[in-house]
């Protein structure tokens, strides 16, 4: 190796630590004991590992249901982006009807108004038709998107018109075509929306924060956050707590990297 | 023109492919939206319910708001801080990791590991890094030399803490949106520009640079959109305080309609955020729709 490669390397190799810092942080103070984290100059690696924070975390929080919620909700947006997103971009994509132009633009629109603008309504929505502490509460705001749909369009475009034609000289309706060509042809993208659409709702803390009350209904989120909230502050407790809950998302990020990369990227590169 | 029953028929069958995203659309975002702006033209009861009509008085009152005002600085100071600086960062993590190298891609998962991050996480982990006593921050800048302030206590060094707590959380993203924009640019280019004798430096300034400007122009954007949406981390780490200097817009949005029930004005700041967030929306389109064009 030239000496070029081997300063490269240790350059990589250093804004690596640098960057996943935090994160290797949180994992080895969640394996410390209280007494350790509090010595003096701040200690890197635990000198006896232990797991206590970790059954402390069981028995201060129901951080089981808290995951239980989370996947539950995560998994139903996933479903319900999927499932309007697709159709949505069929018709976008594959129908010629008038309309169809302006119609996109106001799919494209809600690209420009942030949930934060339309909190305070969507909150009394929410608790009017009695939708506080459910899982449809949690789900059901989030189930159309319109990136998504902006994603699966561009896929379904490159999907060759000679198979739609064809599949109409066969008699096929429009919507047989869709579920029996249009979707097998784009698992790929349809897996970079679904992860996507899981991250950004398992990830969720304000809307959670605001609909949820009872213990039980909360998310992962809100739900480690009461541990900095507790009477005495207790460090390797909280780490604990967000080693559990970030451990889903970072084994996501390593499966599903390639599908992510896609998505974030579709916007910024091409133009 | 006139409509066929052809054309009526087309239209039906389209609409109904699109009839699942329409309606959650105008539950959860049009109607909302209406909502939002009628509301801050209201006062309100402490149920939300809208009483008396208020014509522009909570906009007045915005404009005369010392609370607002100090809120408003917050945003930009925290828009300041995190935006550029998260943007340089990316861009030099990225440069390096857009080299051809054996098991480059562990380097790539490592640094743009915090896409995976939830702002919670992300918070609860800085607040044990920011801590004065037990926390690995001031202990760093102490072997320096450097006698570490109490962060989250003192309002010139809360916004700061914030904003170091974004701009981590925001480095996964930046960093393969930069890449992406650096692994698009052509190799012929660099090997033109080496043969005219470009290096280093000068080779970063005149042919990296400019192709990925259209990367950096996203980011700019987008960044300051979700600093601008920002409320986990002001909510685990500071709660607005100390003396409203991390009281950003959303989180004044959040206190005012959720703590203090007022509604109306709540409402009337929303107004503004969406305001706020449409014109740089909007100022991304036309630049998206100029590049295609002039390519």
């Amino acid at each position: 190796m030239s000496i070029r490669t081997v300063l490269s390397y240790a350059l990589l190799a250093v804004g690596s630590i640098v960057v996943a810092f935090p994160l290797l942080m949180a994992l080895s103070y969640s394996l410390m004991s209280e007494s350790q984290i509090a010595t003096f100059p701040p200690p890197i690696v635990p000198v006896r590992p232990t797991l206590n924070n970790y059954a402390d975390v069981l028995d201060t929080i129901p951080i089981g249901r808290y995951l239980l919620n989370s996947f539950v909700v995560s998994t139903a947006v996933v479903i319900g982006q999927l499932i309007t997103a697709s159709l949505a971009a069929y018709a976008f994509s594959f129908l010629v009807f008038r309309g169809r132009q302006i119609l996109f633009f106001v799919f494209l629109s809600t690209l420009m108004i942030p949930w934060e603008a339309t909190i305070i309504p969507n909150y009394m929505t929410i608790r009017t038709i009695g939708w506080l502490d459910t899982y449809q509460g949690l789900a059901v705001p989030f189930m159309a998107t319109a990136f998504g749909t902006f994603l699966l369009r561009q896929a379904f475009l490159q999907i060759p018109r000679e198979l739609w034609d064809a599949a109409r000289i066969d008699g096929a309706s429009s919507l047989r075509f869709f579920i029996s060509t249009v979707i097998p042809l784009s698992r790929p993208i349809l897996g970079t929306v679904a992860i996507y659409g899981f991250l950004s709702t398992y990830n969720q803390y304000f809307w959670p924060l605001l609909v949820t009350n009872q213990t039980l209904m909360r998310t992962t989120q809100v739900g480690i956050a009461q541990l900095r909230f507790e009477e005495t502050l207790r460090f390797g407790l909280v780490m604990a707590g967000v080693v559990m809950v970030a451990v889903p998302t970072l084994a996501l990020l390593v499966l599903g990297q390639r599908q992510l990369v896609r998505g974030l990227t579709a916007g910024a590169v091409k133009g | 023109m006139g409509w066929k029953s052809r054309d009526t028929r087309d239209f039906g069958i389209g609409l109904a492919y699109l009839a699942p995203s329409l309606i959650l659309f105008a539950a959860f975002v049009f109607v909302p939206l209406a909502q939002s702006i009628y509301l801050s033209f209201f006062n309100t009861r402490a149920t939300g319910v809208a009483t008396t009509f208020a014509g522009l008085d909570h906009y007045l009152e915005l404009l005369t708001s010392p609370a607002f005002r100090t809120g408003l600085l917050a945003t930009t100071l925290f828009a300041v801080y995190t935006v550029p600086i998260g943007i340089a960062l990316g861009l030099v993590l990225a440069v390096m990791l857009n080299q051809r190298l054996r098991g480059i891609n562990v380097f790539r998962t490592m640094m743009s590991s915090t896409i995976a991050i939830s702002a919670a996480v992300g918070a609860l982990i800085w607040l044990l890094l920011l801590n004065p006593s037990l926390g690995l921050l001031n202990y760093i800048l102490s072997l320096v030399g450097i006698p570490g302030p109490d962060w989250l206590i003192q309002p010139t060094t809360a916004i700061i803490a914030v904003s170091m707590t974004t701009i981590w959380l925001t480095l996964g993203t930046n960093i393969i949106v930069l890449l992406a924009g650096l692994q698009s640019v052509p190799e012929e280019i660099y090997e033109a520009a080496r043969l005219d004798g470009a290096r280093g430096l000068r080779m970063f300034r005149s042919i990296t640079m400019p192709m990925v400007s259209p990367s950096l122009f996203f980011l700019l954007v987008v960044d300051t959109i979700s600093v601008l949406q920002a409320f986990t981390q002001i909510h685990l780490l500071t709660r607005g305080g100390p003396v409203d200097s991390t009281r950003v817009l959303v989180y004044s949005i959040y206190q005012d309609a959720f703590q203090n029930f007022q509604f109306g004005y709540a409402s009337a700041q929303a107004v503004i955020l969406l305001l706020l967030v449409m014109a740089l929306t909007l100022i991304q389109f036309r630049f998206v729709e100029r590049r295609v064009h002039y390519q």
